[in-house]
């Protein structure tokens, strides 16, 4: 049988959130079975998918376009799919619908963007991803995770509305519907560029990553550590290549997040803070915008996706098994994990660069086409970001899971799918980084870099391994911080605390204001009426037969001991007083009333 | 219980390890007389120039998240008050 069979002429994208729908409906080995196969169809159906358009819709006067095939966009969706085999299978044993079904709906969406050739199915399959990425945050059910995922849900409508309205002016504008090269200039490219930015987690719009992926379960945290923010290199790569504020906005987003990865107590959060160093060095690789530097930001977005992943799988497998992810109670676990400490180790080799792993084929790509440039302080912010990753990343993660002080726990190696996703993961980091040839072979433009240099790889291990002994002198002598259970604030504190100050503001003042008009209103108006028309006519009338010579009181009244504003009140309730009153009342009432509105 | 491993228990592998590492890093030195440089800055071609580099960003990293620590660090229910 050929396996061309198997090519189901359906978008990637489709395939699997198709396919995500039916997974509830399978059981057990079949469950399993059916998951692995969803990526190995949409792979299929990928490759042998000749370039160019396909799978195009009428909609209203534009056409949808599912299936934009190029070079760009095939490397993102293989990378996709492959973590998305590696995720499932990570994956494989948790028993839960709800993480499934997002998920690959999740992976889905990213698909959906990455084929995506307007603006329309574009925005569809990034609110798509927005949605089902937050179901894989609640689906961890503690009151933490429910409290980021409607923080995270929160800061993605932001994005994806500042993405359709650009998108809708863009259209306006333009009058097509291109998903294609545009500017940083007028609404539409701003508010686009703003609703990306928020995915890319470009600083000060990044703190969602930091706060989210660490509360997230822990097969979870693997797929959101590939999709949304390479999905928003991708379009960034699309729309705004060689945009020259990308590159000192890229420079920035290395250097800040790794000061903070060195302060974080939570391995996840660790790795969280590298992730956005790392897309950092991606979305500087598309400011330079060359065919060098973009080839390295895609090169470098596929290992990245890679190692990142097993990172995060390694740090899921250690939170599985212990139940705990916090430097301070973790400590000397390769004792009875040595596989998984193994296997984070190969993760952190390839965060670092080093050479012969995936890193280092991929980001010095990038550094170069800085160095070609002379663009000399980013080189230096980039490099010393490159000390810095291996520091956090590099070091403190595998050091503080599994040697440094002996927490006492004596966990066992996670379950077999668990180990086998990080060996294939591991694996691919590995290959990659001796036969760089095949992936540079798939890369949007022709490469014909060379990696493996003298001057690249003494400098780099250079760098590595003086880092490294920065890091040794610093821990023995005991200067290095301590881990402490602690938060470190950051942009996030904008919407958390000043959300609440908000708040306060608001119940200050508004309901400030509620009080005030109540008072008026309701307490104060109404009992000075009710005291004004009750001792009104009773006054005018008493002054009325005050003044009168004669006894004109009524019967009922007339010679009885009561005092006049007595009598005055029986003759009036009773309708007693003489004939005329009532008019010449009416009129003073009107009258003493415009006076005392008046003078009030 | 599984069998353990307690390499790193023993000083001497400790020791052993730091050595080696010692070791590489002055083999690092060295190699640096010997490559063929292309440096695209003037500063690239230094002798150990990415030694000093790598070395001197680790510790500016440490240093500055130091005193970043002072100004950013919060309790761990500082988000959770008054909830």
């Amino acid at each position: 049988m050929h396996l061309a069979v198997l090519n189901l002429h359906l978008p990637p994208g489709l395939i699997f959130i198709l396919g995500a729908l039916l997974i509830p409906a399978f059981r057990g080995r079949v469950k399993s079975a059916y998951m692995m196969l969803l990526p190995v169809l949409a792979f299929l159906t990928l490759i042998y998918t000749p370039l160019g358009q396909h799978w195009t819709v009428d909609f209203l006067d534009y056409e949808l376009i599912l299936g934009r095939l190029d070079r760009l966009s095939r490397i993102f969706s293989i990378i996709f799919i492959l973590i998305s085999l590696l995720s499932v299978v990570f994956a494989l044993k948790v028993r839960d619908n709800v993480q499934h079904t997002a998920g690959f709906i999740y992976a889905g969406g990213a698909l959906g963007v990455t084929l995506a050739g307007d603006v329309f199915s574009l925005y569809v399959f990034w609110e798509i991803m927005a949605v089902a990425s937050t179901f894989l945050i609640l689906a961890r059910r503690t009151q933490a995770s429910r409290n980021a995922a409607f923080r995270y849900i929160m800061v993605h409508i932001f994005g994806g509305l500042c993405l359709l309205a650009g998108i809708l002016l863009y259209v306006q504008n333009t009058g097509t519907a291109a998903f294609s090269l545009m500017q940083l200039s007028g609404a539409d490219g701003i508010l686009i560029f703003i609703g990306v930015a928020v995915n890319a987690a470009i600083p000060p719009l990044h703190p969602w990553l930091a706060d989210a992926y660490p509360e997230a379960t822990v097969t979870g945290a693997v797929f959101l550590s590939a999709f949304t923010t390479k999905s928003a290199v991708y379009v960034m790569a699309r729309m705004f290549a060689g945009t020259e504020v990308l590159i000192y906005l890229g420079a920035i987003m290395t250097a800040i997040p790794i000061f903070y990865a060195v302060l974080e107590n939570d391995i996840r959060r660790v790795l969280a803070y590298s992730l956005i160093n790392q897309v950092g060095f991606m979305l500087c690789g598309i400011g330079i915008g060359t065919p060098l530097a973009i080839n390295g930001t895609v090169a470098h977005a596929f290992c990245h996706i890679l190692y990142k992943a097993l990172l995060f799988m390694s740090a899921g497998a250690v939170l599985h098994v212990t139940g705990k992810i916090r430097c301070t109670d973790l400590g000397g676990l390769y004792k009875t994990m040595p596989v998984t400490a193994l296997f984070c180790i190969v993760g952190a080799a390839s965060i670092s660069a080093f050479p012969l792993f995936s890193g280092f084929i991929s980001k010095s790509m990038i550094i170069s086409a800085a160095a070609h440039h002379k663009m000399a302080i980013v080189w230096l912010v980039l490099q010393f970001a490159s000390a810095g990753v291996f520091h956090h990343a590099g070091i403190k993660v595998p050091y503080f899971m599994f040697f440094g002080h002996d927490s006492g726990i004596r966990a066992k190696e996670p379950p077999f799918n668990m180990l086998a996703a990080m060996f294939g993961a591991a694996f691919l980091c590995i290959f990659l980084g001796i036969r760089f040839d095949l992936l540079y072979a798939l890369l949007p433009y022709a490469a014909d870099y060379a990696p493996y240099t003298g001057a690249h790889v003494v400098g780099q291990l250079q760098l590595l391994m003086f880092g490294a002994l920065a890091f040794c002198l610093l821990i023995l002598s005991g200067r290095y911080p301590a881990e402490i259970r602690a938060i470190n604030l950051d942009t996030d504190w904008f919407y958390r605390k000043g959300a609440r100050m908000i708040s306060s503001a608001a119940d200050a003042g508004l309901n400030g204001l509620n009080r005030i008009c109540e008072n008026i209103f309701v307490v104060f108006l109404p009992a000075w009426l009710k005291r004004f028309f009750g001792s009104f006519p009773v006054f005018v009338i008493s002054v009325f037969y005050t003044l009168s010579a004669a006894d004109r009181w009524p019967e009922t009244v007339r010679g009885t001991d009561l005092t006049k504003p007595e009598k005055t009140d029986i003759a009036v309730r009773t309708g007693l007083q003489p004939v005329g009153i009532g008019p010449v009342l009416a009129v003073l009432l009107i009258v003493g009333l415009c006076l005392k509105i008046y003078l009030f | 219980m599984k069998k353990e491993l307690t390499i790193f228990d023993k000083p001497r592998n400790v020791r052993i390890l730091l050595v080696c590492f010692y070791i590489s890093l002055g083999v690092l030195l060295i190699a640096d007389f010997f490559i063929d440089k292309h440096a695209a800055f003037g500063w690239e071609a230094y002798p150990d120039f990415f030694a000093a580099y790598g070395f001197i960003s680790c510790v500016l990293l440490i240093y500055i998240a130091k005193l970043l620590r002072r100004l950013v660090k919060r309790s761990e229910d500082y988000y959770r008050d008054r909830q």
